[in-house]
């Protein structure tokens, strides 16, 4: 067998994977595995130093196969792939092996194991990449048009980018009206100014944009494909729609804390999107407030923090003071989340109007005094020691947002994921926030986690400008793992185009006479199902050969049969 | 000798589900036992059989295929083959005098992390219950 000259670097990734792997003992035992001729651990391997040391030692050792081991490649396959090109190495001699997800992070209490285990898959991994060959990219267009799911701020923020950038968008949005939970919102803060001056420009000029189809009362029934060429149908609209690249920015809703507090049966408990509506409706001059924070945040099976509750109830606070500034106004809460400079600035302002805070146990919470109508709310007031019963003509329950009850069906349509709070889970918290690991697909605003609005915004324009880059561009380059058949050893039987969902093969006459399997590079999509149904072995899929795919089985076997 | 109570599995994973799926688990810090290896494959579908049973009769403790959900498949169709492939794959297990069980057909979701923890973790536990498979060649030494 030809010898190889294959790279191995081990991430540390710093604790993430060196505090529970024994990187020092995993890249000794990789420098021991056949064919490698160089093998390194990395603090970072993704960052500037790791990727330069790749390229580096590329070219010092000669390497013609690199493997890094690290995290995962539905996040860093591309970074670690461009390394390799930048140092002349063909992107596709790369392999990569998960001992972060896959190992380090599920095995946190068993360092001993973790390590075996990482050096097993390392060894896998090598094997792989003994067989690796080099590979030429093809290149697809890019639908230059774009779908944005939800009307609401982070929605229309988006589609108006993009159709600002002279990009065609279509918006779908499933109530009768643009707008979201936004359209239901009294004032903002901290200028508390009237969500019309914000809205009202917003959706006029998503109205009256020539590029922008706005789809009301619709929703995604199925979407089809792939980045550059989504199909998606919609509700109520006949066809398909084409489109290149997709935004989720389908928001979050109110907690309706149904069962607490007496809500909704006692008339006098509301929320805060409820007194919202109350105080648009110009209803003011109440004698004395009550308003309980953390109602269903923060609990066991929604542990989460709302983010922006506790300024939504200091914002009505001070509205009702200044509508009444006699009126007692007091917030119960368990902590105090105001960061940054305007909140903080909030928080004192809403202390000098004369809005109590009085922090509650959730052990012992406050109780709502009276049956169809609430008169006081009991609490136990920790710094005088005692409970107290504060007058109460109406009670607000500040609640968080929680994910749309259907985001479920949309992430399976998508195949994106959701986190386990079932809101949409972005590619990486840090790195690629507004965007999912599948290509092509954004998200934005509270479909990702309750976002007030200056964060929709900022998140719509980082996801419309993301969006834009490969619709401006007109194409991407498209991943070379299609299939193709070694006419040898075809014999031309057509159990591959039966089963390709692409209709990517085809039957055509061989020199040898006879037919024989060809697969359209451009129509296939590399799922390698008329891989495993070719009975010869005629059919293959760059990048996930037979013989790579037995090779690490082959490494696998090799460990069970040696022992330990 | 430790290998009796740590089967070793193998896991093909598609990348679109499955792959994501064991990705959230990590992401999730869920522990599971830490002797099943995920190899990536694009598509449940690409696991030819023969790998099954070159990795059972070659003495691999036990081969899982995860998918995608049927109807959810990011290409359509493919988990239907592997449904009906691994359908097929068990009874030819059978007849060559391989346990079935040692090969489990699941479908895993991009959003169930704790789907694949608990997958991993019952699956370690049946294919413990079966014992070594009893084709692994004899250690050396």
């Amino acid at each position: 067998m030809a010898k190889r000259r294959i790279g191995v670097f081990v991430c540390y990734c710093g604790n993430n994977i060196g505090g529970i792997v024994r990187v020092p003992e995993v890249v000794e035992y990789a420098r021991c595995l056949p064919n490698v001729v160089y093998a390194e651990g990395s603090l970072y391997a993704c960052s500037e130093e790791g990727l330069s040391s790749i390229k580096a030692k590329i070219a010092a050792y000669g390497l013609d196969r690199v493997v890094v081991a690290s995290c995962t490649p539905r996040t860093h396959e591309t970074l670690f792939r461009n390394a390799c090109e930048e140092a002349g190495l063909n992107r596709y001699l790369f392999e990569f092996v998960n001992v972060r997800e896959h190992c380090s992070w599920i095995h946190m209490r068993a360092p001993d194991e973790a390590t075996e285990k990482a050096k097993s898959l390392i060894k896998m991994g090598v094997a792989k990449s003994y067989y690796l060959e080099p590979q030429e990219e093809l290149e697809s267009e890019v639908y230059p048009e774009a779908l944005v799911i939800g009307g609401g701020v982070a929605g229309m923020t988006a589609a108006l980018n993009l159709a600002q950038q002279g990009l065609k968008v279509h918006l779908i949005e499933r109530e009768k009206e643009l707008g979201g939970l936004l359209s239901q919102v009294n004032k903002l803060f901290p200028a508390n100014r009237d969500v019309k001056e914000i809205f009202d420009p917003l959706a006029e000029g998503v109205k009256n944009h020539p590029l922008i189809t706005i789809y009301l009362g619709s929703e995604v029934e199925g979407v089809e494909g792939f980045i550059g060429n989504f199909k998606v149908r919609i509700t109520r609209v006949e066809g398909e729609i084409k489109v290149g690249t997709i935004i989720v920015a389908t928001g979050g809703r109110e907690l309706k804390p149904i069962g607490q507090y007496g809500y909704p049966t006692v008339a006098n408990v509301l929320t805060q999107l409820e007194l919202e509506g109350r105080l648009k409706e110009g209803i003011d001059g109440w004698q004395s407030v009550v308003m309980i924070n953390c109602v269903g945040a923060r609990v066991t099976g929604r542990f989460y923090c709302g983010r922006f509750c506790c300024l939504t109830a200091m914002k009505n606070a001070i509205l009702i003071k200044e509508g009444n500034p006699q009126a007692k106004v007091y917030i119960l809460l368990q902590d105090v989340m105001a960061s940054g400079v305007e909140a903080e600035r909030y928080y004192r302002r809403s202390m000098e109007r004369g809005v109590r805070f009085i922090r509650y146990d959730p052990i012992s919470p406050p109780q709502i005094l009276g049956e169809r109508q609430a008169e006081g709310v009991k609490v136990y007031h920790a710094l005088i020691g005692r409970e107290v019963i504060l007058p109460a003509q109406m009670v607000v329950l500040t609640t968080p947002l929680v994910p749309q009850a259907d985001n479920e069906r949309l992430s399976k349509m998508l195949k994106v994921p959701l986190g386990s709070e079932g809101f949409f889970l972005e590619a990486h918290l840090k790195l690629r926030p507004i965007e999912f690991a599948t290509d092509g697909i954004y998200l934005c605003g509270s479909a990702r986690y309750p976002s007030d609005i200056a964060e929709s915004v900022s998140q719509a324009y980082a996801a419309s400008a993301k969006a834009a880059i490969p619709m401006r561009q007109g194409l991407v380059r498209v991943e070379a793992i299609t299939a193709f058949s070694q006419e040898r050893l075809c014999h031309g039987c057509g159990n591959c185009l039966r089963v390709c969902p692409f209709g990517a093969i085809e039957l055509k006459g061989s020199e040898r006479g006879g037919k024989v399997a060809w697969v359209n590079a451009a129509q296939c999509k590399g799922c390698g199902c008329c891989v495993a149904a070719c009975p010869n072995g005629a059919m293959q899929q760059r990048s996930f050969s037979d013989q790579q795919l037995m090779a690490m089985i082959e490494a696998l076997v090799e460990e069970v049969s040696s022992g330990p | 000798m430790a290998l009796d109570d740590k089967p070793t599995i193998l896991i093909f994973a598609c990348n679109w589900c499955s792959y994501a799926g064991a990705d959230l688990a990590g992401v999730s810090r869920l522990e599971m036992p830490p002797n099943c290896r995920v190899v990536r494959v694009m598509c449940s579908a690409r696991v030819r059989p023969e790998f099954v049973i070159a990795a059972l009769s070659r003495g691999l403790d036990g081969v899982v295929i995860l998918g995608c959900h049927p109807g959810d498949c990011h290409y359509s169709e493919g988990n239907y083959y592997t449904w009906r492939r691994a359908l097929l794959l068990k009874g030819f297990l059978e007849y060559v005098g391989i346990e079935p069980g040692r090969f489990q057909l699941r479908w895993i979701s991009a959003s169930e992390g704790a789907r694949f923890a608990q997958t991993i973790t019952e699956i370690t536990d049946t294919i413990k219950a079966l014992g070594p498979n009893g084709r692994r060649r004899p250690q050396e030494g």
